[in-house]
């Protein structure tokens, strides 16, 4: 009965999300005030879809193996939250959950909405129910997550290991909060270009939702990269795979679009950019979902292919990207551009960011890509990796990571005060790095020794817009615009320390003998067979030393039985000052082991960057969001004084 | 902003769903063929991997007669299913060599005893280097190799009886 009534409200979330469409075309040919009416529509579709949610969560919690996806993708000696995370560690159920946030943020915005107009407003949830229409018709006609199986079979066939994993608990759902979060703000846009408001109002509305998916997005790639780090057991943080990639373009184009809407807010210029950046950034969000759910492009995320599914989503991106695009050619021209501003201005310096932004995310996209055009076209296979992301995108990023340590010191419309006299500070220290690294280390190779210096240099330069003013008046926007770019300094700072410094070792071992990585001797005393709840291990104990006191180490390789396969769980032993990480592999038929060990210097300042990034974005919405709650007592106030 | 300009985005769109498609249609072909089809062998010197046998270099595929070259592993199981062809290939007069990846003496032994050994000269490849010098992925695989030391054809996979005809076209046309 429980999957009957999840699929009986995806049934009705789809019919109101046809009703909530069709009144926003009466709304704005004729003038009916159809506003309250979408209001409540919006909101009961996006609890309706919550319901389904709910409803394919309880399925997968009590495992009922009648539901074709449980069996599919569950078992029922699984630890209970993977039972729970299964939910959405399949095709059927991501994309429910994708849904049901569409619709959710549609209902937020329908709710929390008060700075736009009500024509804009009415345009903007009518397009977040178009949106929602595709994605629901998709579920029913090619994902139906609460297929029944007849009879039931008497156990499911368990979960890929490799997302057994609290990793797995987080990372998805964060990605898509972050991913589905950025409709509201596509929606939003397209309002505004139907209805010719492109104005502050808007850019207002749009900033808390740009904000709140931006900090979601960070955390989710942050987290996803920390995953795979460790569960894959590669010792990389970042492998330019095609589905990283795809998290990464939608990350660029809201960061692109998080400052160029600043100007949108201050200036009233930048309106057809930031419009474009917005229907962009959640385009990328669906060029992502199809890549990853079609399975068309090779990729350590190994999906599914499956051409029916994949040409439904592309027949729905092809429509909403494209009339989104169709839109903005005929509406583009209309826009007025708001304030002139001067060559050296925030303005300006906003713009420069954004354009670095774009050639970056042009970069990834041509990368990701590129292998599956050259074989359309020429028949030749060929991969792209890392070398090109890094050799390409790696300079300009430093570039950017440089301007960002000067943009926030310039004021808007015209600069005249001496803004290089303040930066000469961090220019120091940014050169005094650079020296050190060609003194000390005058091997190390240009990349991490160029990131050492602009590290250093935007460590000092994105403290500068908090010198000369009270800290504790400083609006929370501005502390989070610091910290976040700080942030970019310590996740730089841990790059390069990783480039430069990490030591390797791969190397067959029998019991007693001795390893050296870096600073550290590793001992192996013994491989011993152990057991889990659901697989069973060989766990490889490990004595490491560097002079004082000894450490355990205890990297295991899981043998999981439903469905068979085997895992590496690598053993990682954190220090302040960096991490020494250690995994089992195979034994060799004279009775070594293989054991793969990595000394790595402050590579945790990557993870320890992209959290700091997030919670600047946080505190800045934060600030965003008790003004706006300021604002509106003091309007209430003023509203009771006048009235009463 | 020109009309150009605004229409851009709309090109970009149709180019990116138009390649799209075309791989939703044309589903990527997971087996990557060696870049060395038609080029000549890489040097290599592999030790022997039996005392009883030689061991491999490249130079001695350019003996003047065209050759098979069989990438194998004891521990492979599709191996010994395609062990059958390779006997029948020898029976017929074909010259194969073999590179053994990842593999012991002891172990290659016992499975040449089971499955029969067609092999004139073995190499032992510990770590890989040369069969992915060669650019194979996986074991087995079969290197067609002309009079010359140059690579004529790449099997990807266990080769089958069906296959028989056409390497033994190719071992032909190599000469």
């Amino acid at each position: 009965m429980i999957a009957e009534a999840g699929l009986a409200a995806l049934w009705l979330s789809t019919g109101l999300a046809a009703y909530q469409f069709v009144l926003m075309l009466l709304a704005l040919r004729s003038n009916f005030d159809v506003a309250r009416a979408m209001r409540s529509v919006a909101v009961m579709q996006g609890a309706l879809t919550l319901v389904a949610f709910a409803m394919l969560l309880l399925v997968f919690a009590s495992s009922d193996m009648s539901v074709a996806l449980v069996f599919e993708n569950s078992n029922s000696a699984k630890p209970f939250i993977y039972k729970v995370a299964g939910t959405w560690g399949n095709h059927e159920g991501s994309m429910l959950m994708w849904v049901t946030i569409l619709a959710v943020a549609g209902a937020f915005l329908a709710l929390l909405a008060h700075r736009t107009s009500e024509r804009t407003l009415i345009a903007a949830l009518g397009s977040q129910a178009l949106l929602a229409l595709g994605f629901y018709a998709f579920l029913l006609f090619a994902s139906n997550p609460f297929a029944r199986l007849f009879p039931a079979p008497p156990d499911g066939q368990g979960l890929n290991p490799l997302l057994q994993d609290p990793g797995l608990a987080f990372h998805p759902p964060t990605l898509y909060l972050g991913y589905v979060g950025l409709s509201v703000a596509f929606s939003l846009a397209v309002g505004a270009l139907l209805t010719g408001e492109v104005d502050s109002r808007l850019a207002r509305a749009m900033r808390p939702w740009v904000l709140g998916a931006w900090v979601l997005l960070t955390l989710g790639i942050t987290a996803g990269s920390y995953w795979a780090y460790y569960e894959l057991g590669w010792g990389g943080y970042w492998f330019w795979d095609p589905v990283e990639n795809a998290s990464l373009m939608p990350w660029l184009a809201a960061t692109a679009l998080l400052h160029s809407i600043n100007v949108l807010a201050a200036r009233g210029a930048l309106k057809a950019w930031t419009m474009m950046l917005a229907v962009i950034a959640f385009s990328m969000s669906m060029v992502g979902t199809f890549l990853v759910r079609s399975g068309i492009l090779t990729s350590v995320h190994a999906f599914a292919i499956d051409p029916e599914r994949g040409t439904f989503l592309l027949v729905l991106l092809t429509i909403y990207v494209g009339a989104a695009f169709i839109l903005f050619a005929v509406r583009g021209a209309t826009l007025k551009e708001g304030a002139p501003f001067e060559l050296v201005s925030r303005e300006s310096g906003l713009v420069v960011n954004n354009l670095l932004l774009s050639v970056i995310l042009g970069i990834v996209f041509v990368g990701t890509l590129y292998p599956l055009f050259i074989e359309a076209l020429t028949g030749e296979k060929l991969s792209v990796g890392a070398p090109y992301f890094n050799a390409v995108a790696g300079p300009l990023a430093l570039i950017l990571a440089v301007l960002v340590g000067v943009g926030p010191l310039l004021s808007w419309r015209r600069e005249r005060r001496p803004v290089l006299r303040r930066l000469a500070t961090p220019a120091l220290l940014g050169a005094s790095a650079l020296v050190i690294t060609i003194i000390l280390w005058p091997g190390m190779s240009i990349l991490p020794r160029l990131g050492f210096a602009v590290a250093a240099f935007l460590a000092a330069s994105s403290m500068l817009p908090m010198i000369g003013r009270n800290p504790l008046r400083a609006p929370l926007a501005t502390w989070g615009m610091v910290i976040a770019h700080f942030g970019i300094a310590v996740a730089l700072a841990g790059m390069a320390s990783n480039a430069a410094f990490t030591s390797e070792r791969l190397a067959v071992a029998k019991p007693g003998e001795t390893l050296t990585v870096g600073p550290w001797s590793v001992q192996l005393e013994g491989v011993t067979p152990t057991a889990g709840k659901n697989y069973t291990a060989l766990e490889a104990e490990l004595h490491a030393s560097r002079g004082e006191g000894i450490i355990v180490l205890k990297p295991q390789s899981h043998y999981y039985s439903d469905p068979p396969t085997e895992t590496n769980e690598s053993a990682i032993e954190t220090f302040w000052n960096g991490q020494l990480y250690t995994v089992l592999g195979k034994s060799d038929p004279s009775g070594g082991w293989q054991l793969r060990l990595w000394w790595k210097p402050f590579v945790t300042l990557i993870w320890l960057g992209g959290a700091l990034i997030a919670l600047g974005g946080a505190l800045a919405m934060l600030g965003r969001v008790s003004r706006f709650r300021w604002r509106h007592a003091a309007a209430a106030e003023w509203r009771k004084a006048r009235y009463a | 902003m020109s009309r150009g300009l605004r229409l851009i985005p709309i090109i970009l769109l149709a180019w990116l769903v138009a390649g799209l498609a075309w791989r939703l249609i044309k589903p990527a072909d997971p087996a990557v063929p060696s870049q060395l089809v038609h080029r000549e062998l890489p040097a290599f010197d592999l030790p022997a991997a039996l005392p009883s046998k030689p061991g491999l270099k490249s130079t001695d595929l350019a003996s003047g007669r065209p050759r098979l070259v069989n990438i194998f592993a004891s521990w492979c199981v599709p191996c010994a299913g395609e062990a059958p062809v390779l006997a029948e290939l020898k029976r017929r007069g074909v010259a194969i060599d073999a590179i053994a990846v990842r593999d012991t003496p002891d172990a290659i032994t016992t499975f040449l005893a089971r499955n029969g050994d067609p092999y004139q000269r073995i190499g032992s490849d510990r770590q890989s280097e040369v069969q992915i010098a060669l650019g194979s992925s996986g074991v087995p695989e079969t290197f067609v190799v002309d009079a010359r030391g140059i690579i004529r054809h790449q099997y990807v996979g266990p080769l089958t009886a069906a296959n028989i005809p056409g390497v033994l076209q190719q071992l032909a046309a190599a000469r």
